[in-house]
């Protein structure tokens, strides 16, 4: 569904993205894992259109993203930081959302009432919680219906219970046939909604298979351990090149 | 464009600074004309005001406003949003915002003293004057990525526009006294949207009269319909061209 | 002891043949001025006449009873008199005709002496009146206007007089003229209380006119307010040069003039209250500058004044210079921007005042720097100056600036 074919990102002297090549398939979660640095919010920037790729391509559909916007009908994202203009009111942001697309009659607000913003569509957001602002901005992702759904740190700022509504909807969703792409530090989460790991380092894709091939092929279920583990035997590997 | 305008003027409409620029507007232009009963020299007060607040606060409140709004930018743009179409809907909400601010703040004092009429082209030259500065300002914040190396190109901007440029200008004044310089210096201020709104104001004005030959230079051209156009068309470009930059900068930029 | 051998002259055709003639149509005033023999005098009643030129030879007394009018159609002087003696009064006297070879008044004076005109209206003539070579001639009471405003050289001056001595021109209200008042030549004469207004060039315009003296009138609004030159001991006490206005109008101009007096006038409002070009040992004190662009306005080539005890307020420029004011004087002015401190309490600041700024200095020298007026580079100048006042050349001072305004009941509207 989304192809990107040798993207190659360059901010001054520094390789954000060195060569991707990634092809990413409906009904499929992709967690996106990697230390800072190492091109994480470059790829997904990449993808919404924000960052400019040096050289390569990305399509969606089929179809090359560079100097288009529509194809943005097609993507749900919520941000890392969610920060809306503070006199605004939640209800008049989800309605400024819905005339911008107003060709979209059928939208999706599960969220909103499983999140009970409706009982607070009139509070200003420079009034609400960090939380209450990723709930926001997790309710307008799904809004949409888009079959493709780019989710930033999403539990980052959510207590358990948002989480957990948040974890099911995904799944659910995932499982209707949308394409899920996923960074977070809290790979425990990663663990429940994910079913491929994408793993960067220095702006390159480093290992990429299912969940289920790392867990085996590492031997450890916890996805924290497996990653460390793939990491140090990787690195144990070039050693063993590198000494004759 | 206008669904997005609509939502920012409306946020912006409510801001603290808004509020608080037109009530110091408006005190200040109370004052004036409580101070002094002749109109026209309350006139030349307020344009100072025009000549030195308007310019300041614009550029720092629509350079704030950029950074501020930033997260948000990159939400909308992640929506089916052209990028040109996002930075024009917030350049009109900001030079909206500054611009009403000023028209009220001015202008309904102004109509309380039954000054309006005299007022009038002043507030034309200073809504003006907002456009050109928010202008500057998005220039500035599309030039970097950075919200406090924004606000200090802004003011360099400022301090440019409203120092350093007459400074120049009285150098090559006194630097060719001896040759009539009038048409070039006409040029010149035409290059600085602050001198070219001050002049052509003040030649308006009976004050005029004070500045001699050259104000008799100025006034002949700037009384004329060419020196109405020429003026008008130079604030469009003012305002335009660098609106125009920061506009193809932002088209690839990397947010 | 031409006056006496006039007196005596008047008194024996009094004695002998004194006549009152009435007149009441065309015909016979101009006979009765015709065939007018010294001492007469001539009654004209209410009414519209056209008599052409009336030219009048002998001393007589020409009255209208009830303002009649003497219509000039465009075409003629009016009334010329071409001997002394001779008194008009009571007329309403109008369109006389325009010429731009001859000096077409309604009243003209040619070396007469011991004239009075008064109490006259007229309107819309070319020259209103007009003495050459007459002395002793008494003005007053005369209402002179031009509504028509046609371009200047087709209206001459409301009151023109060319060398003449000892005349007395009071209480004359003149607007629309080129001039209101015009001197040329004009010496021991004494302008009081007349009201110039918006005339086309000057309210008062004169030369080579010394020993004026200049009382109580008010010249206002007039194209290029008042200008006075190449004259010596002038007195100008009194006057208002109010609202003169414009890129090249004074309040007053002086050019030229030497020992002179200049106290008590008020000037309001004009684009430059005083301007001084060529002038030497002129005392003005006890003036009033209020709303003007420039109050005063001194070429370098100006020596030995003496500005003292005078208020300026509100004046966009106080004092411009070309020059250093080392040569002249300035003492016991109220600066209103003055920001002084008096310790001694003797209600005279302690530090001196500088009223030429910084910016009309650059700008004196150079003009063409006016185009920064109002800009926020002049305005920082302006306070740098207040704040480190040796930027200024020392010569341009008021060594004791008053701390408190000279209060003056004069009330000018």
């Amino acid at each position: 569904m989304i192809v990107l074919h040798q993207l190659v990102k360059q901010y001054g002297n520094v390789r954000a993205l060195n060569q991707v090549n990634l092809d990413l398939k409906a009904s499929h979660s992709y967690a996106l894992v990697g230390p800072n640095g190492s091109g994480k919010t470059t790829l997904i920037k990449s993808i919404l259109g924000l960052v400019v790729p040096t050289s390569g391509t990305i399509l969606i559909n089929g179809s090359s993203i560079a100097g288009q916007h529509n194809y943005r009908r097609q993507i749900g994202y919520m941000p890392q930081i969610s920060r809306y203009p503070d006199n605004l009111r939640i209800g008049q942001l989800f309605e400024m959302i819905r005339n911008l697309r107003s060709e979209y009659r059928d939208v999706d607000e599960e969220l909103i009432q499983s999140f009970g913003l409706t009982q607070i569509m009139d509070k200003r957001m420079s009034t609400l919680s960090g939380g209450t602002r990723q709930k926001v901005g997790a309710a307008l992702a799904f809004l949409f219906k888009p079959q493709v759904l780019i989710l930033d740190e999403p539990t980052a700022g959510l207590d358990p219970i948002a989480t957990d509504i948040l974890k099911e909807k995904v799944t659910r969703e995932k499982n209707a046939g949308k394409l899920f792409l996923i960074t977070s530090h809290i790979l425990s989460d990663l663990e429940e909604l994910a079913t491929d790991i994408i793993y960067m380092q220095e702006g390159a894709v480093y290992h990429q298979s299912s969940l289920h091939e790392l867990q085996t092929e590492t031997g450890q279920s916890r996805l924290g351990q497996a990653i460390s583990m793939l990491i140090r035997t990787r690195e144990q590997k070039i050693k063993e090149l590198l000494t004759p | 464009m206008t669904t997005i305008v609509r939502y920012i003027l409306a946020d912006l409409l409510r801001t603290r600074f808004a509020l608080a620029y037109t009530v110091f507007l408006a005190i200040v232009t109370m004052a004036l004309f409580q101070l002094d009963n002749d109109p026209s020299r309350v006139t030349l007060s307020i344009l100072n005001i025009v000549l030195m607040v308007v310019p300041l606060f614009s550029i720092v409140f629509a350079t704030i406003h950029y950074y501020n709004s930033y997260e948000f930018m990159t939400l909308l743009l992640s929506q089916p949003v052209k990028r040109s179409t996002l930075l024009l809907s917030e350049w009109a909400s900001v030079a909206g915002t500054m611009a009403g601010s000023l028209v009220a703040g001015v202008g309904i004092p102004s109509l309380i003293y039954g000054a309006l009429t005299q007022v009038l082209p002043l507030l034309l030259a200073g809504v003006a004057m907002t456009c050109c500065f928010v202008s500057l300002a998005f220039l500035a914040s599309v030039m970097t990525q950075d919200k406090a190396r924004a606000i200090g190109i802004s003011l360099l901007f400022w301090i440019y526009f409203s120092m350093i440029y007459d400074g120049l200008l009285l150098l090559v004044v006194y630097s060719f006294s001896d040759y009539p310089i009038e048409k070039i210096t006409l040029a010149l201020i035409a290059l600085n949207p602050i001198d070219l709104v001050r002049i052509s104001i003040l030649m308006e004005m009976d004050v005029s009269a004070l500045m001699g030959y050259t104000g008799a230079f100025y006034r002949s051209f700037f009384g004329g319909t060419t020196g109405m156009l020429f003026c008008i068309v130079m604030m469009m470009i003012w305002i335009l061209f660098p609106l125009w930059i920061s506009r193809r900068i932002f088209m690839n930029k990397d947010l | 002891m031409k006056a006496l051998l006039l007196i005596l002259l008047v008194c024996l055709a009094c004695v002998t043949q004194a006549r009152r003639i009435t007149v009441k149509e065309d015909v016979s005033l101009k006979n009765a001025v015709q065939n007018a023999i010294a001492g007469d005098t001539i009654m004209v009643s209410a009414g519209r006449y056209k008599p052409g030129n009336l030219i009048i030879r002998v001393p007589l007394v020409l009255t209208g009873v009830n303002q009649p009018v003497l219509d000039g159609e465009g075409r003629f002087e009016v009334i010329t008199v071409q001997t002394p003696g001779v008194t008009i009064r009571g007329f309403r006297i109008v369109h006389t005709g325009v010429s731009s070879i001859e000096d077409f008044a309604a009243i003209k004076v040619i070396a007469g002496h011991h004239v009075t005109i008064d109490n006259n209206i007229i309107e819309e003539a070319f020259f209103g009146i007009h003495l050459s070579n007459t002395d002793s001639a008494r003005i007053s009471n005369n209402i002179i206007s031009h509504t028509e405003q046609p371009e200047e050289s087709r209206v001459g001056n409301g009151i023109h007089l060319w060398k003449c001595q000892g005349a007395v021109i009071t209480r004359n209200q003149i607007t629309g003229h080129r001039d209101g008042i015009y001197f040329e030549f004009v010496t021991g004469s004494r302008v009081e209380s007349n009201f110039s207004h918006h005339n086309l060039r000057y309210g008062l315009h004169f030369m080579f006119s010394h020993q004026d003296t200049y009382l109580n009138n008010r010249f206002e609004s007039n194209g290029a307010g008042v200008a006075v030159m190449y004259t010596h001991h002038v007195t100008m006490i009194g006057n208002s040069f109010i609202r003169n206005w414009g890129p090249s109008a004074y309040g007053l101009l002086l050019k030229e003039i030497r020992d002179s007096e200049v106290s008590q006038n008020i000037f309001e409002s004009n684009t430059m209250a005083i301007y001084m070009e060529g002038s030497s040992r002129i005392t003005l004190s006890g003036n009033e500058f209020r709303t003007n662009g420039y109050a005063v306005r001194l070429q370098a080539s100006c020596d030995d004044n003496h500005f003292a005890r005078n208020n300026f307020k509100g004046n966009t420029f106080d004092l411009a210079t070309n020059g250093s004011l080392v040569m002249n004087k300035l003492d016991h002015n109220y600066w209103d921007r003055y920001e002084g401190y008096d310790l001694n309490h003797d209600g005279i600041g302690d530090i001196a005042y500088h009223p030429a700024n910084l910016f009309t200095l650059i700008s004196e020298r150079i003009p063409a720097a006016m185009v920064l007026w109002r800009s926020f580079t002049v305005y920082l100048m302006d306070r740098a100056e207040k704040a480190i006042p040796s930027l200024i050349p020392a010569g341009l001072q008021d060594t004791a600036p008053m701390m408190k305004s000279y209060d003056r009941l004069a009330s000018t509207r």
